[in-house]
C-alpha cells in the first residue's frame, strides 16, 4: 500500500478517485460486521420479548428488525461516500441501544394492549427513521467542521430560541409538569433537546476564541488565579439559561445538563478547575434557594431522600414511581426475569423516563452492566475523537456532544438508582421519544464527521 | 487541552462507576427488603404465576390452580367450599393467605428446597415453575360426616388416628367458601373479608386448632388423673373425703358436684368413682394432694404451652401457673384459668389410646412432585410419651365406664366398646357452657380418637351438657370411621 502512497503527489485527480475506491475499506468492513452483530442481538431481543410476554412469535417484530436494519444501513452507505474514515464503533453501539429501546418499547406495548398506530414501538421505529435522515443529512452537508465555529453566535441564538420557545404562548405545551415541548399539531416536540448541540457548537466556538482572555488574567487570591470581573460575564449569562429553565420550565435536569455542559467545556479550554468551583457554587446556589421556592424541587428532593415514607410515597408527585422503579431493580436481581417475563408496566412512564428499570428488571443487573458498558464505550470512542482532534475547535466540539450523552446518561440513570433525585432527562438512544432521538442521532453525526477529519489529517490527507 | 480531556474522562468515569454501584446495591443488597415491601405488587404477581400445587384428599382435588386470563395467569379454586376451609384456608390478592396454603406455601408455590433442582430447571428451560401437591390425611367421608353432624352447631371437632397422628377430620363451624377470598377481584375479596370479619360467629376462625382457648371443664380431669396416677402421687385404691360441699381454702366461695350431692355414697371417694360420676370436689381434692409442679408437668407432656404445628400453627394451650390453694383447686376440674384447644384435648386423649405414646398430629400425608412422584412420604412420629402404658391402660377402663355406666352414656355404639369423657365449662354467671366429648373406638383397638367442642351451650344456655349435645356428634363421627 505503501507505493501508491508515495505516487499520491504526483498523480491526477482521476487517479487519486480511482486510488481512494481501491483502498481497502477496512473500518466500514468492520462497521458493517459490528452493525450485523447488533442487528442479531436487536432481533434476538425482539423475538424474545414476543415469546416471552406473548408465547408467539408475531409479524410485526419482522418489521421492526427489517425497518432499523435499513435505516441504519442507509447511514453506514452514506459513510462509505462522506466519511470513510470515521469511526467504526459508533454507529454499532448506537444501533444496538437503539434496538435494545426498541424492543423494550415493544414489550411495553404488549403489556399495555398498544397496536398499530397505537404502538409506541412503531412510532419510536418512524422517528428513528426520521432522526437518521437528519443525521445523514448532516454528514453529507457537514464536510467541514470548522465551517461550524464560524456561525457560532447564531447557534447561540438557535440554542436560545429553541430553549424559550416552550413558554411561547399557544404553542408551548406542559407535560408531567414540566413546560419543554411545543406543539407541532400532529405531533409534540421537545426543541431543548436540538437546543443541547446548539449551545454545544456555540459554547465550543466562543470558548475557542476566549479561552486566552479567561484563562491568562486574574489576580490571585488565597493561592488561586480568580478569574476577572468581566470574564465572568458569560458564565453568567448560561446561569441564569440555566436557572430560567428551571424556574419556568420547571426542568431540573436539563438546567444541570446545560450548566454542566459549559463547566466542563470552560475547563478543558482554559484548563483551570476554578470554573468548577465558581460555577458549581453558583448552580448550587441556585438550585438551594429554587428548593426553598419552587413545590416540585423540593418535592423531587424529599422523594430521593425520604423515597420509603408512605406519606411521600402516596402524595401526588411523590416517589411512588421512583419506588416501583426500584421494585422493577429488585424484581430483576442480577439475572432479570428475562425479556417479556417481568411487569415493567406496572411503573409509570416505562417506555420512556424509566425505561432503564424496565431494562434492569427484565435484563437485570447484567444487562444495566452491559448497558453502561456499550454507553463507556460510545463515550470513549467520543473523548478519543476529542483527545486526537485535528484542532482546539474540533477538540471542544467532541468533548462537549460526548459529555452531553455522559451527563444525561448519569442524571437518568442516577436518578432511578438514587444516587441523585430524580430529573426529567431521557437515556439516550434507548427511552422512547422523538426529538431526544433526533438530537442524539445528530450528535453521532457530528462526532462521526469530527473521526472522519481527525484520521485524515493523520493519514496526511490534509494539511494540519 | 489534552491533560484536561483525561481529567474529563476520568470525571465521567467516577460518574459512571457510582450508576454501576448504585445498580448493584439496588439489584443485588436491597433485594430481600424491596421483595418484601408490602408495595410491591410483583411478588405477588410472580407467586400467581407459578402453577401452585393442588390440595389432595383421597384422590380428589380439593383446592387447585385453574389457568386465568388475566395478570395473575392462574385462579385458585376450592371444590369443597366451606368444608375444607378450615383446612385450606385461603390464597388471596391482597388478604394474605392462611391454613395450609400459608403452612405449605414453600411446598405449593415450588419453592422449598426438595423442588431446588426443578426450580433451576424450570430457569433453564423457560417454562413456569410448578408447585407441588400436598396430599392429606383426612378421609373425606368421615370429614363429611363430621360437618353434618355438627349442623348448625358453633363449635369444632377434630378426629385423629391415635395409632399414627393422622387427622382425619378438622371441621370448625361456622365455615365460610374461600373461593370468595380467592377472587382476584380486590375489592370483593377485601369486601368479603371484612363481612367475614364483622360476622358475629366468626366465621374465619378455626376454632379446632387457632382461635380464642375454651375452658376445657370435665374434659381436663383426665390430665389430673393421668398425673396423679403416673406420678404415683395416687394410685387405683387410694381415695380422698366425699364432703357434698366444699369452701376454698382463704375464701368463701363454696364448690359443689354437678349432681349437687356427694360423690357416691362413701364417705371417700376413688378417683374412678369421681371420673365415672365427673365431680368436682373430689378433683379439687386430687388436685391438692398431687400439686401444681406435677400437673404443669404432665400438661406439658401432653402438650400444654406449645406451639403444636399440624403444619398450621394452633394456639398453645394454657395450665395456669403460680397459683394459690383455691385456684389450683378450680382449675383441677378445667375451670380457673385453664385454657385449651380441642387439638389438645384429642392429644391428650390420642396418648391414653395409644398406650401412653403421643403421636405428632398432622393433616399432611405426602408431598407430590407435578408429575406426582412422592417428595416426601408419611412417617409417623412420636411427640412425647406423657405416661406409662399402665396408666393408660387404668385410665382407658375408667373411660370406658364412663361410656358404658356413667355420665358419657350418649356416645354407646352398638357392639362397640367406646372409651370417653364429657364436659359441661361453665363461663361465669349466666353465661352458656362450652360442650366437651373427647372419647375413642373400638377402645380395646382404637382407630379413632374423637373430640368434640360446642359453643354457646349448643344453643341450650346452662340447660345442655357434654353427654346430651357433644357426644351424639362424637358417636357419629365414630361411626363414620368405623362403617370404613
Amino acid at each position: 500500500m505503501s507505493a501508491p502512497l508515495s505516487s499520491l503527489e504526483s498523480s491526477t485527480i482521476t487517479e487519486q478517485l480511482l486510488l481512494r475506491l481501491k483502498i481497502p475499506t477496512k473500518l466500514r468492513n468492520l462497521e458493517a460486521t459490528l452493525i450485523l452483530f447488533a442487528m442479531i442481538i436487536t432481533s434476538f431481543a425482539l423475538a424474545l420479548v414476543d415469546l416471552g410476554a406473548t408465547g408467539h412469535l408475531n409479524v410485526s417484530i419482522i418489521g421492526l428488525s427489517l425497518g432499523l436494519g435499513a435505516i441504519v444501513l442507509a447511514m453506514h452507505v452514506a459513510q462509505r461516500f462522506v466519511a470513510r474514515d470515521a469511526d467504526p464503533l459508533i454507529l454499532p453501539i448506537v444501533t444496538l441501544l437503539n434496538g435494545l429501546g426498541i424492543a423494550m418499547i415493544h414489550r411495553l406495548d404488549i403489556a399495555n394492549g398498544l397496536t398499530g398506530w397505537q404502538s409506541q414501538a412503531t412510532r419510536q421505529m418512524v422517528w428513528t427513521a426520521i432522526a437518521t435522515i437528519v443525521a445523514i443529512a448532516v454528514i453529507v452537508t457537514v464536510r467541514n467542521h470548522r465551517i461550524l465555529q464560524r456561525y457560532r453566535y447564531v447557534w447561540m441564538a438557535t440554542g436560545i430560541a429553541l430553549l424559550i420557545l416552550p413558554l411561547v404562548p399557544f404553542i408551548g405545551v406542559t407535560i408531567n409538569g414540566a413546560r419543554l415541548w411545543v406543539n407541532l399539531g400532529i405531533v409534540s416536540f421537545q426543541p431543548g433537546e436540538i437546543g443541547k448541540i446548539a449551545l454545544a457548537l456555540f459554547f465550543a466556538g466562543y470558548l475557542v476564541t476566549a479561552r486566552d482572555s479567561l484563562s491568562m488574567v486574574g489576580k490571585k487570591f488565597l493561592g488561586v488565579r480568580w478569574p476577572q470581573v468581566k470574564d465572568l460575564g458569560p458564565i453568567f449569562v448560561v446561569w441564569l439559561v440555566a436557572m430560567m429553565v428551571l424556574i419556568f420550565q420547571r426542568d431540573m435536569g436539563t438546567s444541570l445538563l446545560y450548566f454542566g455542559l459549559f463547566l466542563v467545556l470552560m475547563y478543558v479550554a482554559t484548563g483551570r478547575a476554578i470554573w468548577f468551583v465558581v460555577g458549581g457554587g453558583l448552580f448550587g446556589t441556585g438550585a438551594l434557594v429554587a428548593s426553598r421556592f419552587l413545590t416540585y424541587v423540593e418535592g423531587r428532593f424529599a422523594a430521593w431522600l425520604d423515597s420509603f415514607n408512605p406519606t411521600i410515597y402516596e402524595s401526588i408527585g411523590g416517589s411512588y414511581q421512583l419506588v416501583q422503579g426500584l421494585f422493577g431493580f429488585a424484581s430483576g436481581g442480577v439475572i432479570g426475569t428475562g425479556l417479556g417475563a417481568g411487569h415493567p408496566s406496572i411503573v409509570p412512564l416505562a417506555e420512556s423516563d424509566y425505561i432503564v428499570a424496565s431494562l434492569g428488571e427484565e435484563l437485570g443487573l447484567v444487562g444495566i452492566f452491559a448497558i453502561l458498558c456499550l454507553y463507556l464505550l460510545f463515550i470513549s470512542r467520543g473523548m478519543r475523537i476529542g483527545i486526537n482532534g485535528a484542532d482546539d475547535f474540533g477538540r471542544l466540539l467532541a468533548v462537549g456532544l460526548t459529555f452531553v450523552i455522559a451527563l444525561q446518561v448519569f442524571i437518568v440513570i442516577g436518578g432511578v438508582t438514587r444516587v441523585i433525585p430524580v430529573t426529567g432527562l431521557t437515556t439516550p438512544f434507548l427511552a422512547a421519544g422523538g426529538s431526544s432521538l433526533v438530537a442524539n442521532w445528530i450528535i453521532v453525526a457530528l462526532l462521526l464527521r469530527l473521526s472522519d477529519t481527525v484520521r485524515q489529517q493523520r493519514d496526511g490527507g490534509d494539511v494540519r | 487541552m489534552i491533560k484536561e480531556l483525561r481529567r474529563v474522562s476520568l470525571g465521567i468515569l467516577v460518574l459512571f462507576s457510582t450508576l454501576f454501584a448504585s445498580t448493584t446495591v439496588i439489584q443485588v443488597f436491597q433485594v430481600d427488603n424491596l421483595r418484601v415491601d408490602p408495595r410491591n405488587v410483583r411478588t405477588l404477581y410472580d407467586s400467581y404465576s407459578a402453577e401452585r400445587g393442588a390440595i389432595i384428599v383421597g384422590t380428589t382435588s380439593i383446592a387447585e390452580s385453574v389457568p386465568s386470563d388475566d395478570i395473575y395467569t392462574f385462579q385458585r379454586t376450592y371444590a369443597g367450599g366451606g368444608l375444607y376451609a378450615p383446612v385450606t384456608g385461603y390464597y388471596s390478592i391482597n388478604q394474605g393467605l392462611t391454613g395450609l396454603e400459608s403452612a405449605m406455601n414453600d411446598q405449593l408455590s415450588g419453592q422449598s428446597n426438595s423442588q431446588f433442582f426443578d426450580q433451576v430447571l424450570a430457569l433453564v428451560t423457560g417454562t413456569n415453575p410448578r408447585g407441588a401437591s400436598v396430599r392429606l390425611t383426612l378421609n373425606a367421608s368421615v370429614q363429611q360426616a363430621a360437618r353434618d353432624a355438627l349442623g348448625d352447631q358453633i363449635g369444632a371437632a377434630i378426629a385423629i388416628n391415635p395409632k399414627t397422628g393422622q387427622i382425619l377430620a378438622l371441621v370448625s363451624t361456622p365455615s365460610y367458601d374461600p373461593n370468595d377470598m380467592a377472587s382476584h377481584d380486590a375489592d370483593k375479596a377485601a369486601s368479603t373479608y371484612k363481612s367475614l370479619l364483622d360476622s358475629s360467629n366468626s366465621p374465619l376462625e378455626n376454632r379446632a386448632i387457632a382461635s380464642t382457648l375454651y375452658h376445657p371443664g370435665s374434659v381436663f380431669k383426665l390430665v389430673v388423673a393421668a398425673a396423679a396416677l403416673d406420678s404415683g402421687a395416687m394410685n387405683t385404691t387410694s381415695s380422698v373425703p366425699n364432703p357434698s360441699s366444699l369452701v376454698l381454702p382463704q375464701s368463701t366461695s363454696t364448690i359443689r358436684n354437678s349432681s349437687g350431692g356427694k360423690c357416691g355414697k362413701g364417705d371417700t371417694v376413688t378417683i374412678a368413682e369421681a371420673l365415672l360420676r365427673s365431680c368436682n370436689i373430689p378433683f379439687a381434692e386430687i388436685g391438692q394432694l398431687v400439686g401444681e409442679k406435677t400437673i404443669q408437668d404432665y400438661a406439658e407432656r401432653f402438650g400444654f404451652g406449645a406451639t403444636i404445628e399440624i403444619p398450621m400453627p394452633a394456639t398453645p394451650s394454657v395450665y395456669p401457673t403460680g397459683m394459690d390453694d383455691a385456684q389450683l383447686m378450680l382449675s383441677s376440674f378445667g375451670q380457673f384459668d385453664v385454657r385449651v384447644s380441642p387439638l389438645q384435648i384429642a392429644m391428650v386423649t390420642s396418648a391414653i389410646a395409644n398406650g401412653g405414646k403421643l403421636m405428632k398430629p398432622t393433616v399432611v400425608d405426602s408431598v407430590l412432585a407435578p408429575d406426582l412422584t412422592p417428595l416426601t412420604t408419611f412417617e409417623a412420629s412420636e411427640y412425647s410419651t406423657p405416661i406409662s402404658t399402665d396408666t393408660a391402660s387404668t385410665l382407658v377402663q375408667m373411660m370406658i365406664n364412663n361410656v358404658q355406666s356413667g355420665v358419657a352414656s350418649n356416645a354407646k355404639i352398638r357392639g362397640v366398646t367406646v372409651a370417653g369423657k364429657t364436659g359441661t365449662a361453665e363461663n361465669g354467671d349466666g353465661n352458656p357452657y362450652t360442650l366437651w366429648f373427647t372419647g375413642f373406638a373400638p377402645a380395646e383397638d382404637p382407630q379413632v380418637v374423637v373430640t368434640v367442642m360446642v359453643e354457646n351451650g349448643g344453643g341450650l344456655g346452662q340447660s345442655g351438657t357434654g353427654n346430651s349435645v357433644a357426644a351424639p356428634i362424637a358417636r357419629a363421627i365414630m361411626e363414620a370411621v368405623l362403617a370404613q
